[in-house]
């Protein structure tokens, strides 16, 4: 027609994709700029509102992670589950974005099932993160976020390896990842020894995840607690963090006889001096009779 | 009939066999007839001990002026891993490349080194691929491969042309396989590898069956349980052949004396 000619319109299902739009898979940015920084600067902010923490000791490797998923400012789920099965013997803690996480380790859980049928065994938690870890490098730049620490039992005994989006691999003994890793480090660094029994393990990944959630925002709902043993992994609880932590605090209260002389903090002033205390004896240590307060406590 | 289906690799006859596959494994048997030269294919053996793995093979007569160190019939497929091959050397060179590649690439990928039978796996799936492909032939080699796992376990297995692939106790592959196999059917018993200097010997004594003029045409090679490859010199061959002759001298005077 007439005006389709003058104005050079051609009808939508005449033409292919709009050449404008980018290649699957691609992103769009402006031109001359480089995709990486204009992403940085002006792309989607990704959360990494968590704390996960995974160590390994005797009787095997112990993951524990919060249970807040968090948008921004919102709380997009309070009971979500950050530790991803992976088989019988592997698991991972999962920080970053939930989505990334959750689609990487289906990815892993098929690439290892396949190796298994083929070799007739399962691979390593070495080779387990490798894997994960070239898949991932290949989308490097292409802010894929995935911090995750795979916890497993295979043929040299429990070990522990921290995998990062970025290809980032490294074995080692204890790992925290997420916003609130940094309280949780203190007190895993405070509190860790390799010879420990599975009850002290336990306490001490609770007591740090409870740390954690106290103190950084984007981490809270529950503690979730998973031990991968000779024989399997299992999920040993999930306990509300706020109960955990009240539990906690009461631990180091002072019996009544022996702190006669110490001025029994009021309420108001009782998370403070708890904390004060906790920082300067260390957790479980009371000094009996000892009337010094810390310094910088507000007295009643 | 046969000439008909043996053009095309890729082509069934009407009785189900696949004419050049069957033709390569001639090939293995009999040697190359490269230009004007027979190069007749040498006898492998391969032996699984308790805790050793032995390969000997025959050595290739070389001529006066060849330099005797380029002819190599076993080759090391990584620190655990080695394996003969009898057939075309050109192809096997080209196998053996493969493989070696493989092994490193799985080491980069999976952390782990190569198990005996992952690696048997990968090269008998490269024969196959080469049964079923367009314009090319099969490979004219048959492999035994010998080594460890991390289990500690020793492997031995073999591979033809067709791309099949099986673990054995004990196997030979090349000119007169079937003479020497027999022999080990009779002599490969629990005692026979009870020690490491047993299964070397049972080694040498196989293939002496075939092999003329004694020790000076074996060369041999072993793998310890987390040792590398160690490849026998001439003197420590002799030592054995000697060992070997020797007790078969002992047991002929027991014969003599029982039967007087």
């Amino acid at each position: 027609m007439a005006l389709q000619d003058v104005c050079k319109w051609q009808s939508p299902d005449t033409q292919g994709p709009s050449p404008h739009l980018p290649r699957a898979g691609g992103w769009a940015v402006p031109r001359g700029c480089d995709p990486q920084t204009f992403l940085q600067i002006h792309g989607p902010r990704l959360a990494h509102g968590t704390t996960t923490l995974a160590f390994r000791f005797r009787h095997g490797v112990i993951a524990a992670a919060d249970t807040r998923s968090s948008c921004g400012s919102y709380v997009a789920c309070p009971a979500s589950c950050k530790v991803i099965p992976v088989h019988q013997h592997l698991l991972g803690t999962t920080s970053g974005t939930s989505a990334d996480c959750a689609t990487w380790y289906r990815v892993l859980q098929r690439e290892l099932r396949l190796r298994e049928l083929r070799e007739g065994q399962l691979p390593s938690v070495a080779s387990a993160a490798k894997l994960l870890s070239a898949m991932m490098s290949r989308y490097r730049g292409l802010d894929l976020c995935v911090a995750t620490a795979l916890c497993g039992w295979d043929r040299s005994g429990p070990m522990l390896f921290y995998v990062y989006s970025d290809g980032t691999r490294l074995q080692g003994d204890i790992f925290s990842v997420g916003s609130g890793s940094p309280y949780a480090y203190g007190v895993l660094d405070r509190g860790y020894r390799y010879d420990m029994s599975t009850q002290e393990a336990y306490a001490l990944a609770r007591c740090a995840v409870a740390h954690a959630t106290h103190r950084d925002a984007y981490s809270g709902g529950s503690v979730d607690l998973f031990h991968v043993r000779e024989s399997g992994w299992e999920h040993v609880s999930r306990s509300d963090a706020c109960v955990l932590y009240m539990e906690l605090q009461k631990l180091l209260e002072p019996e009544p006889e022996e702190d006669a002389s110490h001025a029994h903090p009021e309420p108001a002033t009782a998370h403070r001096a708890a904390e004060e205390r906790e920082l300067s004896v260390g957790p479980g240590e009371m000094t009996p009779g000892d009337s010094r307060m810390p310094a910088g406590t507000e007295t009643v | 009939m046969a000439s008909r289906y043996d053009r095309a690799i890729t082509v069934f006859s009407p009785d189900g066999h696949l004419f050049q596959v069957e033709y390569a494994q001639e090939a293995v048997k009999k040697g190359s007839t490269a230009g004007k030269e027979m190069n007749p294919s040498h006898v492998k053996v391969g032996i699984r001990g308790t805790n050793i793995v032995v390969l000997g093979v025959e050595k290739k007569s070389v001529a006066k002026l060849q330099d005797e160190r380029t002819v190599r019939k076993i080759c090391a497929l990584d620190d655990h891993v080695c394996m003969a091959f009898a057939g075309l050397t050109a192809d096997a060179r080209v196998v053996i490349n493969r493989a070696r590649v493989e092994c490193q690439s799985h080491k980069l990928t999976v952390e782990d080194p190569v198990t005996v039978e992952y690696i048997t796996r990968f090269i008998a799936t490269l024969k196959q691929k080469y049964t079923q492909s367009n314009g090319r032939r099969p490979f004219g080699i048959s492999a035994l491969i010998v080594g460890f796992d991390d289990d500690g376990i020793p492997r031995l297995y073999q591979t033809d042309p067709s791309g099949t692939y099986h673990a054995w106790k004990a196997n030979a592959i090349g000119r007169s396989a079937k003479t020497v196999r027999e022999f080990l059917e009779k002599n490969y018993t629990e005692d026979a590898i009870a020690s490491d200097n047993e299964a070397i010997k049972l080694a040498i004594k196989a293939l002496l069956e075939v092999v003329q003029s004694g020790g000076k045409n074996i060369e041999l090679a072993i793998i310890r349980r987390n040792q590398p490859l160690k490849m026998f010199s001439a003197k420590e061959v002799e030592l054995y052949v000697t060992e070997i002759e020797k007790e078969k001298e002992e047991a002929e005077k027991k014969k003599s004396k029982k039967s007087v």
